[in-house]
């Protein structure tokens, strides 16, 4: 398979063309991301006239100085570390314990809560029943509501469950002929296991609280707890709303264009610094998860 | 359900006193049998309460709210308090023509998804395995993964940037061929081919990995003996990489069916505007307007429970066809 020479001339074209459209979708996935970099640096003046393409024109960082002098950006970045953070924890302090215990087949009703956990995979009461229970559990514009509100996941539970499933029971024998009780069983065999599915858990998490937007926007009223997206949210939908803004800006150094772009730059590069990580587990994630019941 | 509680699991001494309990005291209760089991595995229960706890109150009892699509409800009184009106809000529903286009345009939304979605990761994934130099084949991966991790108001604003009618690149590379420039997200006619088209860069990468480890999966003695018998990379392709993936293919076909509601309406809410509504809306956009934002609870609820419960028959219909054609369930 790997000798080149065996391939007949029809076999090398088929090669030499599937990479060239390869490499044309890698470059239609990364130029977005490019394009918005160099209007970030570029000059407001260039970035409205629309000449940025490819590489910043009249390189400045006015956009940069605009953005980080502004509190609430710092305070919304604050606050998306306080939710990725503390919600990732939380669910992992859920998660752990919770399908470990559904992973032991000597537990009562094992069916029956497995059955409660997917359940809610497949129904959901959906956005308004959601939100008038946070609102009745007073968990509106609260940083705990946001945290525990979302804190266990049905997939999450059942991706590790299995996980745990598959760890031969030889392994917590000598744990148990020591005496282990089951938290230590845990904490002691069934975790330096389970390394790798819980920094899968772990990372889809994080994304998701990263990312995390919609019921940030529903249920945080008071601009001082806001994450990044929901800042984000508000800075693309005023500024392209403020006429007046965007013409007073017409020669200034900046413009909402670049000021928007800088923000989007700022609020990616923490997913890119933990990308190695991210490609090498979700990839096993997916697959480990959505396999069995 | 119940069966032998003292089996797996339990070191072997604690079996033998169980064993023995039972040749002692061969009528123990059903009760009985319970207190003891809790009393030597009641750390369980306690791993298993908080998840437990925490789906009752925070997924369960809003099932229980569901309750107000059939209630006039008032804050005032509270969702058990609020009188009953049987079917009204259905009725006001299936009336209304907000409602009846967000119906459509959910449908139509999927099914332009799923078309031109659903082959590219397959596509995408027949070609990598094609790549021989590994070094370009794992940088391609690596870039096309990432729009995956990027959240969606992210993406909106890139697109919002891109598309802008004064600095945006789309309408500048129009200029270079004498068209005037267009306000694209103001258009009804540009909103669903600018929504899908954004979802498939964003997601195709990514879900090709599920093909590539079917992929990865097939016997390499295969490929081996079509060697020996002279086929061509494209013939192989054709005929062993494709039929062997087949069951992946129908299985995410199935998946895919079964979620057809859930159209990502965070996307939606970024991009659209209420000049694409006609096209854009789409039923969960409806109800965050409707509800969240009118405060028509009842009315909006009732949309929910119409849109889960579709879901879930569309899901559970997915699941049992999957179960039969792969003879392995999908959860």
């Amino acid at each position: 398979m790997t000798n080149m020479n065996l391939y007949s001339r029809g076999d090398k074209m088929f090669v030499i063309l599937n990479m060239v459209l390869i490499a044309l979708f890698t470059l239609s996935t990364l130029y977005p991301f490019i394009y918005i970099a160099s209007l970030s640096m570029s000059t407001g003046f260039e970035a409205r006239a629309g000449n940025v393409i490819l590489t910043p024109v009249g390189f400045t960082l006015e956009a940069y100085k605009q953005v980080l002098s502004e509190p609430q950006f710092w305070n919304s970045y604050k606050n998306t570390f306080i939710y990725t953070i503390g919600g990732t924890l939380m669910s992992l302090a859920f998660i752990i314990p919770g399908a470990y215990a559904l992973s032991r087949p000597q537990l009562y009703g094992r069916r029956f809560w497995n059955l409660m956990v997917a359940f809610t995979m497949w129904f959901h009461a959906g956005m308004i029943p959601f939100f008038l229970n946070m609102r009745d559990l007073g968990l509106l514009d609260s940083y705990f509501g946001i945290i525990i509100g979302f804190a266990v996941n049905g997939f999450n539970i059942i991706l590790l469950r299995n996980f745990f499933e598959g760890i031969p029971q030889s392994f917590e024998e000598a744990a148990r002929m020591d005496g282990a009780n089951e938290f230590q069983v845990l904490w002691k065999v069934y975790l330096p296991l389970s390394k790798p599915a819980i920094a899968t858990v772990a990372l889809f998490c994080v994304v998701s609280r990263w990312n995390g937007f919609f019921w940030a926007m529903v249920l945080l009223q008071d601009d001082s707890k806001i994450p990044l997206q929901v800042y984000l949210r508000k800075v693309i939908a005023d500024l392209s709303d403020d006429e007046e803004f965007a013409t007073s800006l017409l020669n200034a150094a900046y413009s909402f264009e670049t000021v928007s772009a800088a923000i989007i730059v700022c609020s990616i590069i923490p997913i890119l610094l933990i990308y190695p990580f991210l490609q090498k587990y979700f990839s096993k994630g997916i697959l480990l998860g959505g396999v069995k019941e | 359900m119940s069966g032998p509680v003292e089996k797996a699991g339990t070191s072997s001494a604690e079996m033998a006193v169980a064993a023995q309990g039972r040749v002692l005291a061969p009528k123990r209760s059903k009760l009985d049998r319970l207190v003891g089991h809790l009393r030597r595995e009641w750390q369980l229960y306690v791993m298993l309460l908080p998840t437990i706890i925490w789906l009752l109150v925070f997924l369960y009892k809003p099932m229980y709210g569901l309750q107000i699509a059939f209630k006039d409800y008032s804050v005032f009184r509270g969702i058990a308090n609020s009188p009953w009106i049987g079917f009204e809000h259905f009725e006001t529903l299936f009336g209304n023509e907000q409602f009846l286009r967000a119906l459509k345009n959910t449908i139509y939304i999927s099914m332009l998804s799923l078309v031109f979605g659903f082959p590219m990761p397959i596509l995408l994934a027949l070609m990598f395995n094609e790549i021989l130099n590994q070094w370009f084949k794992k940088t391609a991966q690596t870039i096309v993964y990432l729009p995956h991790f990027i959240s969606s108001v992210i993406i909106a604003g890139i697109v919002i940037t891109a598309f802008s009618p004064s600095a945006g690149i789309v309408n500048t590379v129009l200029g270079w061929f004498g068209y005037d420039s267009v306000y694209f997200l103001t258009k009804p006619e540009w909103f669903r081919p600018i929504f899908v088209g954004t979802s498939i860069w964003q997601e195709a990468g990514f879900q090709s990995i599920v093909y590539l480890a079917a992929i990865a999966g097939v016997s390499p003695t295969l490929y081996e003996s079509a060697v020996v018998d002279g086929a061509s990379r494209w013939q192989m392709m054709w005929k062993i990489t494709i039929p062997s993936i087949m069951p992946t293919i129908i299985i995410m076909l199935i998946i895919r069916i079964g979620n057809m509601l859930e159209v990502s309406f965070e996307m939606i809410i970024l991009l659209y505007q209420p000049a694409t509504y006609q096209t854009a809306d789409v039923v969960n956009t409806f109800i965050y307007r409707q509800g969240i934002q009118g405060g028509q609870y009842d009315l909006a609820g009732a949309a929910g429970l119409f849109n889960a419960v579709v879901a879930f028959v569309l899901v559970m219909t997915a699941n049992t066809i999957s179960k039969r054609y792969s003879r392995t369930s999908l959860w």
